[in-house]
């Protein structure tokens, strides 16, 4: 899929997605070495974004399995279609039992899941694996499984077997802890707030029309609230709303005022707003 | 891959795995692959490759980059040309700070480190200390000079004016931890790179020993507290829903048995109700031990939704009820340990701890708390500055409670040692060796009651 790092890199970088040399090295590997990428870190720093450029910039489709409690294996893997095959039954009626039998567990009555439609397809394919953490540890068996074979067994129909390997990316916010199982099968990124300069790339990007001076002031407000060891630090995706924020109010430069104003863009919680406000002088918050 | 190569990457996984880094051989193999597929031309992308084969989570990081440094480094030997003189460095020093030149920054490290850092002169006395080249640097009295420097240029006026004394005391600190990892290179050079990865790289946040944590220690090691606690809490969350299901009711089934002439059909499990069980806290607060029980608390706070009521009591030689300062979600890790001494009232009229004293006190004032649902932890180091450690209040307290124990900070080497009665107190309760975040997290996931 890529040649090397720096194509990694230029190729995201054309699809929007600017990424450090850490996430560019482990995307590459992860292609070249053909293992599942599993994406750590806070939460708003970009890991579904990333999946996604990989997805566009190597023109692959995208199949997501969004993790949640209680998600299992006909939700991940596949189900059989019970309305059909009911209809099925009903709908032939001179045939033998074991006729029907066999035909109404054949392929027309199967309806993939993510999972099964990723290992299934000839196309390139993305598959994502969105939020690990939040489904339970018998999914996690699951994955094993189809993540170190790329196979999947439909008792039914027999083993399938991918004929073409998708580029597979999980991520975690790490509410839970993965097994190591799981972990000893890929490799391992963990995306952090980006160095300051590649954050100003990244604001001047996504945000078309913000002066340098103020992206700059911008990048450096959020580096020192970060540093503050607050509960929730401000992640990439509040330093895009909060420049959109201040293109939107048509600050030019930040004072005192208007970063007050709009610190309820950035920060989530009453106590961070009022420990951010005190630290950065911001007088009568 | 030649074998040179191979012997260095083992070598550099064996330096990982005696840090306490599981890493198979699996992972050993992919290394090489990522290793190949790489080059070894940039060390940058040599170094996040082998990362992300090799690790498995985000806190072994800070290891792994000191081991990779000693193994993979980026230069060997000294640096070419005389070393400047001591204001020369500063000068450059100045400049490079307030550009923000991290090449300039790292070239400045190595310089400084082999003009200023070298010390002895007969083989086997000599070596490069990182200590003495920053005292002799003294990188952290340029601040105000790197300030004027920027504001002088005008290149900052405005709102951002106020964080940029932060900001070149962050670099500063950049720039003294790559001093130290020059220093340790150069030593490594010289005394065989296996031993200083062996003694020289600092643990990982879970593995410092409490009572030798620094303060960005255990600042690194707080944050630690919640992933554990979020750790600890879906796994008693798992147990308690499997222990609830999974034992039959015979009466109940037999009973149900009569509609079908005595067959038992149907078997009926056994409800449970669900109990929460109760969580009695002592911990000693004295100097000594003030960061284990600061981290103690911190992960009982954490756990707080898992009991129906927990009760935390601090001493020193007084003993005084702490949980009202303990308010969940209201508490600001930072000031714990400060505030509760600052209000409960925990000495008499001595400053050092009196296990004995706090005990009895604890038995008379607050014996009620105590009931047979309740599991009591004791958190010290049973150093009882020679005074009477009175054992038969903490029997009594044992009676009383379903569980007693006593988690000590200090290693199990050291118990009975000088004025400790850690031996004593074993007798009538379980005590168990809990050196770090490591320990205390497998130890409280096998204690807490279900």
């Amino acid at each position: 899929m890529f040649t090397s790092v720096d194509d990694v890199s230029a190729r995201l970088a054309e699809s929007g997605y600017l990424a450090s040399p850490a996430v560019a090295t482990t995307v590459f590997l992860a292609d070249r070495l053909g293992k599942p990428l599993l994406v750590e870190g806070p939460a708003g720093v970009g890991k579904t974004e990333l999946a996604k450029a990989v997805a566009e910039v190597a023109g692959a489709r995208l199949v997501r399995l969004q993790c949640y409690e209680g998600v299992d294996e006909s939700r991940a893997l596949y189900e059989w279609n019970h309305a059909k095959q009911l209809l099925r039954i009903s709908a032939g009626r001179d045939e033998t039992w074991d006729e029907t039998r066999t035909d109404i567990f054949s392929e027309e009555f199967l309806l993939p899941r993510p999972l099964l439609t990723a290992i299934r397809g000839d196309e390139p394919t993305v598959l994502l694996i969105d939020e690990t953490d939040k489904a339970d540890v018998e999914v996690e068996g699951l994955l094993l499984e189809v993540l170190s074979d790329f196979q999947v067994t439909v008792p039914e129909l027999g083993t399938i077997t991918a004929t073409r390997r998708p580029f597979v990316v999980l991520t975690s916010n790490a509410s839970r802890e993965l097994s190591e199982a799981l972990r000893r099968r890929c490799l391992f990124l963990h995306i952090d707030f980006p160095e300051e300069e590649l954050e100003r790339r990244i604001v001047r990007l996504k945000v078309p029309g913000i002066e340098a001076a103020l992206a700059e002031s911008v990048v450096r407000v959020i580096g020192a609230l970060r540093a503050m060891d607050l509960r929730k630090a401000p992640s990439v995706a509040e330093t895009i709303d909060w420049a959109r924020t201040l293109l939107a109010l048509g600050a030019t430069t930040l004072d005192a005022n208007v970063v007050r104003e709009s610190l309820g863009v950035i920060l989530k919680h009453q106590d961070d707003i009022l420990k951010a406000g005190a630290k950065l002088d911001l007088d009568a918050v | 891959m030649s074998a040179e190569v191979a012997d260095r990457l083992v070598g550099f996984v064996a330096a990982l795995r005696a840090h306490g880094l599981r890493v198979g051989t699996g992972e050993t193999v992919d290394a090489a692959e990522a290793a190949a597929a790489l080059g070894f031309a940039d060390r940058g992308l040599l170094r996040e490759g082998l990362a992300a084969t090799l690790l498995h989570s985000t806190d072994q990081r800070r290891v792994f980059d000191t081991v990779f440094d000693l193994y993979f480094p980026h230069g060997v030997g000294a640096p070419q040309g005389e070393p400047g003189d001591r204001d020369d460095l500063r000068d450059r020093l100045a400049a490079a700070l307030a550009a923000g030149d991290e090449t300039m920054l790292a070239r400045l490290a190595i310089e400084a480190v082999d003009g200023l850092g070298g010390y002895g002169s007969s083989p086997g006395a000599d070596g490069w200390s990182s200590y003495q080249t920053l005292e002799r640097l003294r990188p952290q009295t340029l601040l105000a000079r790197v300030r004027d420097d920027i504001r002088a240029r005008g290149g900052d006026v405005g709102f951002t004016d106020r964080l940029l004394e932060d900001e070149i005391r962050r670099r500063i600190e950049a720039f003294r931890a790559r001093v130290a990892g020059e220093a340790r290179r150069r030593v490594a050079e010289r005394r065989g790179r296996d031993e200083i990865a062996r003694r020289a790289v600092a643990p990982t946040a879970d593995r410092v020993d409490f009572l030798y944590a620094g303060k960005d220690r255990l600042a690194e090691l707080r944050r630690t507290v919640q992933p554990l606690a979020r750790k600890l809490a879906t796994r008693m969350a798992a147990r308690r829903r499997r222990a609830s299901r999974g034992t039959i009711d015979l009466r109940r089934t037999l009973r149900g048995s009569l509609s079908t002439g005595g067959v038992p059909m149907r078997p009926v499990l056994r409800r449970r109700r669900p109990a929460r069980p109760e969580l009695v806290l002592l911990c000693d607060v004295s100097g000594s031990v003030s960061g284990f029980s600061d981290f103690t608390m911190l992960l009982v706070q954490a756990l707080h939704d898992q009991f129906s009521k927990v009760r935390v009591f601090a001493f020193v030689n007084r003993i005084d009820e702490v949980t009202g300062l303990l308010e969940h979600g209201a508490a600001d890790p930072e000031g714990l340990g400060a505030r509760i001494r600052a209000e409960a009232n925990l000495t008499g009229y001595h400053g050092s701890s009196d296990y004995g004293v706090a005990l009895g006190e604890f038995g008379q004032r607050y014996g009620a708390a105590v009931g047979p649902r309740t599991t009591v932890f004791v958190l010290g180091d049973a150093r009882t500055n020679m005074s009477d450690p009175n054992l038969a209040a903490l029997r009594q307290i044992a009676e009383q409670a379903r569980h007693v124990h006593w988690l000590n900070p200090e290693p199990r080497s050291l118990w009975g040692t000088g004025d400790s009665a850690a031996p004593e107190y074993a007798q009538s309760v379980a005590m168990h060796e809990c050196r770090n975040a490591h320990q205390l997290g497998a130890l409280v996931g096998r204690l807490l009651p279900v």
